[in-house]
């Protein structure tokens, strides 16, 4: 069902009113001309010949009826593709001829995917929806992306643990659920072991929040300080059952996890699954109060793709108020949307785990990108620990 | 000596057009293999003495116009990629790890699907055909499909537990998947067929009437086999384990699903450069090194095997 707001309807009206025009100026194409006012009165077809966009999401990333609703409204076959990790969106977009029209990668792996010239420019007047988003994430996005010429936000993400309730207080009743020490500190780990650990399968990010227990800069780029994040992650590794980043979802529902770092929405996702199978399973997600990382997923579109304006009608679609309101209502991440605020479900706009409270926000921190030689070294210490060598 | 005749002058032309036909014949694997193997090949060579740098793709060129005209080539030959593979010594471990799980998968896949293939030639012909059916029949589903649905089976909920706990047989869910038990069974499980059908191939052609004499000389059954079917059906032992042996040495999907997160194999190492650290001169230099290490001596081991077989 589409719902029409005040703000689609003029636009329709407008659509009909230019139909007749439209048709006269491409009679031998049938294409589906509408009309994009912005700034005035700036008119073009906004959909490609073939109506078809092949999409290439986060697993678990949007509402199931999204795809549904865009494909009927404007009659576009949508292919829509999942990953669960940015490495392998990288590869894809450095080899080229990807086949994909629009791609979502966190920020910091898109910094380097634009100085790698993978992406398109982005065509601002047939993105009008631009207006409904928060100008502080727009700003951070900037960041990594200066002018914003290529990415648009999509939703934001924040690390934390995810834990069983109950489990917990029975294995290590006497363990800080405040704190990242209910991992890293191997005194509660070793009790913790027998009911699950997971953590996620990004060195990257778990580098931060070592650095961040250990008390240092979490973007610390520094061999010394990876020095003593690897030595911390040894002293846990025998007490981790699983390193991964999308089955912990799955296994804390069925209660085959204790603790899992894992991302907000991820987490929550579990929480309402086993809310959903009344297995008794009680999961809550916590940002540790030594602070964590947050990481802001875009939209960009690869140089390459044949789509272009499918793709661009596609995120401005995702920028609609209602709709992008839907995907955070159904997977329990914050978009960057504040047109969106009023349709969202008052349970996900009052969580703190979706939108964290001022306090925990100030000591969230954005993952900054990694340069390649510290990469290697990373990635080597993340080797050794996975082996646990 | 008389002119040829007009008849032996069409058998020549007959000969060497035959010739050419075979020629044609041979051919068609030779050319399979410039376009699908060598071709490749010389493309990750190239790549493996490449650097890497942020690009698209991400290596550097290895040769570079750095001006307008033509004498001002570069070449950017980087051999440290190999150097770098014998200074760390986690791939020569995730390399023979490597081979250990595959030599003991091909062992147990041996031991399993030799009875399977003896069983299957000895039984009736109406009955042949229909057992091999059954031996190809999974591969009309997908292999990735096929390993997943390990995952429901061995995990901690998934039906073997439930059945077990059902049974009485055990009080708490074993823990099977992402052990190195759960490894061996995905490969056993998916390179049985592979096993099997060489086996059976040469099982099915032998001569039983060796087996008729040796039993009329008063030859135990045991010795019988020993002495006569196995080494009858060498052909099809060292053809079967190749077949297991060499794709389960790469396994990526398998180890990656079923496996712990400590075994490192080194199909989940070329994973690593290439993804993690974006490294694809590395990957190349692994993966050629691979090919150097394991291949080579493989088609030498089978030149002298077939050698062997010809002088007997």
């Amino acid at each position: 069902m589409t719902v029409l707001s005040s703000q689609t309807f003029p636009k329709i009206t407008l659509i009909w009113l230019m139909l007749p025009l439209a048709l006269v100026a491409c009679s031998k194409k049938e294409q589906a001309v509408t009309a994009s006012v912005s700034n005035g009165a700036a008119v073009s077809a906004l959909t490609d010949d073939e109506k078809v966009l092949n999409v290439y999401n986060w697993s678990d990333y949007i509402a199931e009826d999204t795809v549904k609703n865009f494909e009927a409204k404007y009659g576009i076959k949508v292919n829509y593709d999942v990953f669960d990790s940015n490495e392998l969106v990288e590869t894809k977009m450095l080899s080229g001829s990807s086949g994909y029209d629009i791609v979502v990668p966190s920020s910091q792996f898109m910094e380097r995917q634009v100085k790698a010239g993978v992406f398109a420019k982005l065509d601002k007047l047939l993105l009008p929806n631009l207006s409904n988003l928060d100008p502080t994430t727009v700003k951070q996005v900037a960041m990594y992306d200066p002018n914003n010429e290529h990415a648009v936000p999509y939703m934001w993400s924040t690390d934390g643990i995810g834990y069983n309730v109950d489990k917990v207080k029975q294995f290590a009743p006497d363990a800080p659920l405040d704190s990242w020490a209910l991992i890293f500190d191997p005194k509660y780990a070793a009790k913790l072991k027998d009911c699950g650990i997971s953590i996620l399968d990004t060195a990257s990010d778990i580098r931060s929040i070592v650095l961040l227990y250990l008390g240092k800069d979490p973007n610390s780029q520094s061999p010394e300080d990876l020095k003593l994040v690897e030595a911390q992650l040894m002293k846990i590794r025998p007490f981790v059952r699983k390193i991964n980043s999308s089955q912990y979802i799955e296994d804390l529902a069925n209660g085959d996890l204790c603790v899992a770092i894992g991302y907000n929405g991820d987490v929550l996702q579990a929480r309402d699954r086993a809310f959903e199978a009344k297995n008794g399973i009680n999961i809550a997600y916590v940002i540790p109060k030594e602070g964590s990382i947050v990481t802001i997923d875009t939209m960009v579109i690869p140089a390459d793709a044949k789509h272009q304006k499918n793709a661009h009608l596609f995120m401005n679609y995702l920028m609609e108020p209602e709709v992008a309101a839907a995907n955070s209502n159904k997977v329990n991440y914050a978009n960057g949307n504040i047109a969106s605020e009023k349709f969202l479900n008052e349970s996900v706009k009052n969580d703190p785990a979706v939108y964290p409270t001022a306090e925990i926000k100030a000591k969230l921190t954005p993952e900054l990108s990694i340069a390649d030689e510290y990469n290697r070294l990373l990635t080597r210490t993340w080797t050794r620990f996975q082996t646990g060598k | 000596m008389s002119e040829p005749s007009s008849a032996q002058l069409t058998t020549s032309r007959r000969l060497r057009s035959g010739a050419r036909g075979r020629m044609a014949v041979v051919a068609v694997p030779y050319l399979w293999l410039l376009l699908f193997f060598l071709i490749p090949f010389l493309i990750v060579l190239k790549i493996s003495f490449s650097t890497t740098q942020l690009s698209m793709p991400p290596y550097q060129p290895l040769v570079q116009w750095t001006g307008e005209q033509l004498n001002q080539l570069r070449l950017n030959i980087n051999p440290g990629n190999f150097l770098y593979l014998w200074q760390d010594g986690l791939y020569a471990q995730a390399f023979l790890n490597s081979i250990k799980v595959a030599a003991i998968a091909t062992f147990i896949t041996l031991l399993i699907g030799y009875p399977m293939a003896y069983a299957i030639a000895r039984s009736s012909i109406k009955w042949r055909g229909v057992l091999m059916m059954m031996v190809i029949l999974p591969f009309w589903t997908s292999f990735l499909l096929r390993v997943y649905a390990w995952i429901g089976i061995l995990k901690n909920n998934g039906l073997l537990n439930n059945l077990l706990l059902w049974l009485g047989v055990i009080d708490e869910p074993l823990v099977i998947l992402q052990t190195n038990f759960a490894v061996y069974l995905g490969i056993v499980y998916s390179y049985l067929p592979f096993m099997i059908m060489p086996l059976y191939a040469t099982l099915e052609k032998m001569d039983l009437t060796l087996l008729e004499a040796a039993n009329d000389l008063g030859c135990r059954p045991l010795r019988t086999f020993l002495t006569i079917t196995v080494p009858l059906s060498m052909p099809g032992i060292v053809a079967g384990c190749m077949l297991v042996f060499i794709p389960a040495v790469g396994e990526f999907v398998i180890p990656s699903l079923l496996g712990p997160p400590d075994s490192l194999m080194i199909g989940k190492v070329l994973w690593t450069e290439f993804f993690n650290n974006r490294d694809w001169p590395v990957a190349s230099a692994v993966a050629i090194a691979l090919l150097l290490l394991l291949v080579i001596p493989i088609v030498l081991f089978q030149r002298a095997q077939a050698r062997a077989a010809e002088s007997e």
